[in-house]
């Protein structure tokens, strides 16, 4: 079996992800920041909380304005619930063992997906009493309730700390929602084969049995036919540049040189598909297709991309179009 | 309507597939289910595809799933961001309109790469559920607790699903998790999520499954018993779980009965239930009856659940019991979106 290489991968919106709201949902969250639960009366007399722009069941609009906004709770019900042993650092609000629950606030006929702190899976049940636990500092999100926390017969919720707004302060229009997800990747047999041969310096690439098209950096199928690239077969580190592009944006990648730079569609000696890579050692004025390169490889070898660092002139003399136009 | 049966079915799931990536783990299955078709691969007339991109965690991952395929000279092709039984419902429209005879349907997925259940919070309204993250099964929990709480049902019903669906999938060479427990076994185990227990939880399963669709004639000549669409219909309800009544699945019922579940026998079920509680709603929503239907005897999405696949492979499933002779009629579901949010009914016939 082939040692196949693993890397850790990570996708991360750096920042947060940043949403418009909308006037319905911006309403809402401000009422929040005010320490107010605010929800909308529908057509049929029903009270929707969290509201959304339409009804749930007939689709009919729900706008921002008018007398149909009333507030609910602070006190509420919970509807069922689960618990949560393992919180999640960086996601969940909180960083104890917490329930998850729909609650439904007193005024309403419907539930809010929220958490509950409440020590232990046995202090929660479906009707148990809770009411809203409001952070002292509120920005306009649905975690400015940092909590539900149990009811007591008779007992008062605590009210919201008081939000002093800023002089300028606006309604809710926008939220950042942080997303990071992580990642094992497997690169597969025939990436893996292709990444250990250039921490050997050599050009890995695969055909299938059915057919003489060789592909470098194969990704384990020949894409006419689907077949497996079961063969493994070396091709050249020279080539020949079928297109080119002059980048002149700075900053599209952290390995990426000064601009303006050249990228290029390169056709390896003894491949059938292209391939890309950096061209350098030339002016970028004097890149042009058809011309012969070579590939500079990097002093360390790697099995990975940083082991073909560019691709420069051979000095060879440039190849006929007719040579290379089917693969433009 | 033309008639449009299932000709060839094939999946292939694991608990981890540690070697190959995504193309190349579904190299051998469509292979082989164009192969079963007996329809050759460049005179099928579609290909439609589900996958989830956030499974690995890079844009456009169906694009190198159509290297598996071989899209030279170019072919028809769709993808659906969604379960392959959605992709084979595209298909089976395409079929319809007469453009085309064929069509191949694949879905996959890897879901150990990451945390699927994380994952799936992405799914979620981003306004007021994803910057709380609750995970599939936080979510999958809470509709649990409200269905247990509704119908004076116990943890003991649900881990009778989850017992029989281990022991069903003994026969099935495909399921990832499986063994001859009772529901006092599976009562042991330490509740995770509440009210719910391991074994009540899909077990995170890589994989892929295949179809062949054929119209009329064609399915006649390369099928001896094609498994016949005899109804195909998908709802969808509200996003927000609490404007909905949890404890019952009015989208799976209204499905149902717009694909004709109810106009015969239904000797086989397989319902894409990823959690116990879920066999149980969506039976009741479908009027099953355990006595005179098989429900999930593959063992079902609780036996393998390879995100993607794994309510294609419930048509596939019912359609080659079908094809077989063990069953003359049967209904598939399939399943996306938060606690039960979308469902699609698809009714098979053999005759």
């Amino acid at each position: 079996m082939t040692d196949v290489f693993t890397a850790h991968h990570v996708i991360e919106y750096p920042g947060g992800y940043t949403r418009s709201v909308g006037p319905v949902i911006g309403r809402f969250l401000t009422g929040l920041r005010d320490g107010k639960i605010l929800a909308v009366r529908l057509a049929d007399g029903r009270v929707l909380v969290p509201p959304t722009e339409y009804d749930p069941v007939t689709s009919a609009e729900v706008s921002a304005e008018g007398d149909h906004w009333i507030e609910v709770g602070p006190r509420g019900t919970v509807q069922s619930f689960t618990w949560v042993a393992q919180p999640r650092a960086g996601k969940h609000a909180l960083d104890k063992p917490f329930a998850f629950a729909l609650i439904r606030p007193d005024g309403a006929d419907t539930a809010m997906l929220h958490a509950v702190d409440c020590g232990s899976a046995d202090a929660i049940r479906v009707g148990s009493r809770v009411a809203p636990r409001w952070r002292a500092e509120r920005a306009g999100r649905i975690t400015d309730i940092e909590a539900w926390v149990p009811l007591g017969d008779g007992e008062e919720p605590e009210p919201a700390p008081l939000h002093v707004p800023a002089e300028d302060e606006q309604p809710v229009t926008g939220i950042t929602v942080p997303i990071k997800l992580e990642y094992e990747l497997t690169a597969g047999v025939a990436t893996s084969r292709y990444l250990k041969g250039l921490a050997e310096g050599k050009i890995i690439g695969g055909r299938a049995p059915s057919s003489d098209d060789v592909y470098a950096a194969s990704r384990g199928t020949d894409p006419k036919s689907g077949e497996p690239t079961s063969i493994e077969v070396e091709v050249r580190d020279t080539g020949v540049i079928t297109t080119f592009c002059v980048v002149n944006v700075p900053g599209l990648s952290d390995l990426a040189p000064e601009i303006p730079y050249v990228s290029a569609q390169i056709l390896l000696d003894g491949a059938n598909n292209c391939f890309f890579g950096l061209i350098r050692g030339i002016a970028v004025e004097d890149v042009h297709m058809g011309q012969r390169v070579k590939a500079k490889w990097a002093d360390e070898l790697k099995p990975d991309h940083t082991s073909i660092q560019w691709f420069e002139p051979s000095g060879e003399p440039d190849a006929d179009y007719e040579m290379y136009k089917d693969y433009l | 309507m033309r008639d449009v049966a299932v000709v060839s079915y094939v999946c292939s799931t694991t608990a981890r597939e540690a070697v190959c990536n995504e193309t190349e783990m579904i190299v051998p299955v469509l292979h082989e289910a164009v192969e079963k078709s007996g329809i050759p691969s460049k005179e099928i007339g579609f290909v439609c595809s589900g996958s989830l991109d956030y499974l690995q965690g890079g844009p456009f991952a169906f694009v190198s799933g159509l290297d598996a395929v071989g899209a030279w000279p170019p072919v028809r092709e769709s993808h659906v961001e969604m379960d392959a039984a959605w992709a084979l419902y595209e298909a089976w429209v395409a079929i319809q309109t007469g453009e085309v005879d064929s069509a191949l349907i694949y879905g996959f997925g890897k879901s150990s790469p990451g945390d699927l259940h994380e994952i799936m919070a992405l799914q979620l309204d981003p306004y007021y559920l994803l910057p709380q993250w609750p995970s599939m099964v936080d979510m999958a929990a809470l509709q649990a607790c409200a269905f247990l709480d509704a119908n004076d049902a116990t943890e003991k019903d649900l881990a009778e699903v989850a017992a029989r669906s281990q022991r069903n999938a003994q026969n099935n060479p495909h399921a990832v998790r499986k063994g001859n427990v009772t529901a006092d076994d599976v009562l042991k185990q330490p509740v995770t999520h509440h009210p719910l227990r391991d074994a009540d939880i899909f077990p995170i399963t890589d994989g892929s499954a295949a179809i062949v669709l054929a119209a009329g004639d064609l399915a006649r000549k390369v099928s001896r018993r094609p498994a016949w669409i005899r109804g195909i219909e998908h709802r969808i309800e509200a996003h927000s779980l609490g404007v909905r009544d949890l404890t019952h699945s009015e989208s799976t019922r209204a499905a149902g009965v717009a694909a004709g579940v109810a106009d015969g026998n239904v000797d086989v079920a397989e319902l894409h239930a990823q959690f116990s509680h879920e066999e149980l709603i969506l039976a009741e929503a479908l009027g099953l009856d355990a006595s005179k239907t098989a429900i999930n005897p593959s063992g079902g999405a609780l036996a393998a659940n390879a995100v993607m696949s794994a309510g294609l492979a419930r048509i596939g499933e019912v359609a080659q019991r079908i094809t077989n002779g063990e069953a003359n009629r049967g209904v598939a579901h399939a399943t996306s979106g938060p606690c039960l949010q979308q469902n699609m009914v698809v009714v098979l016939e053999g005759n």
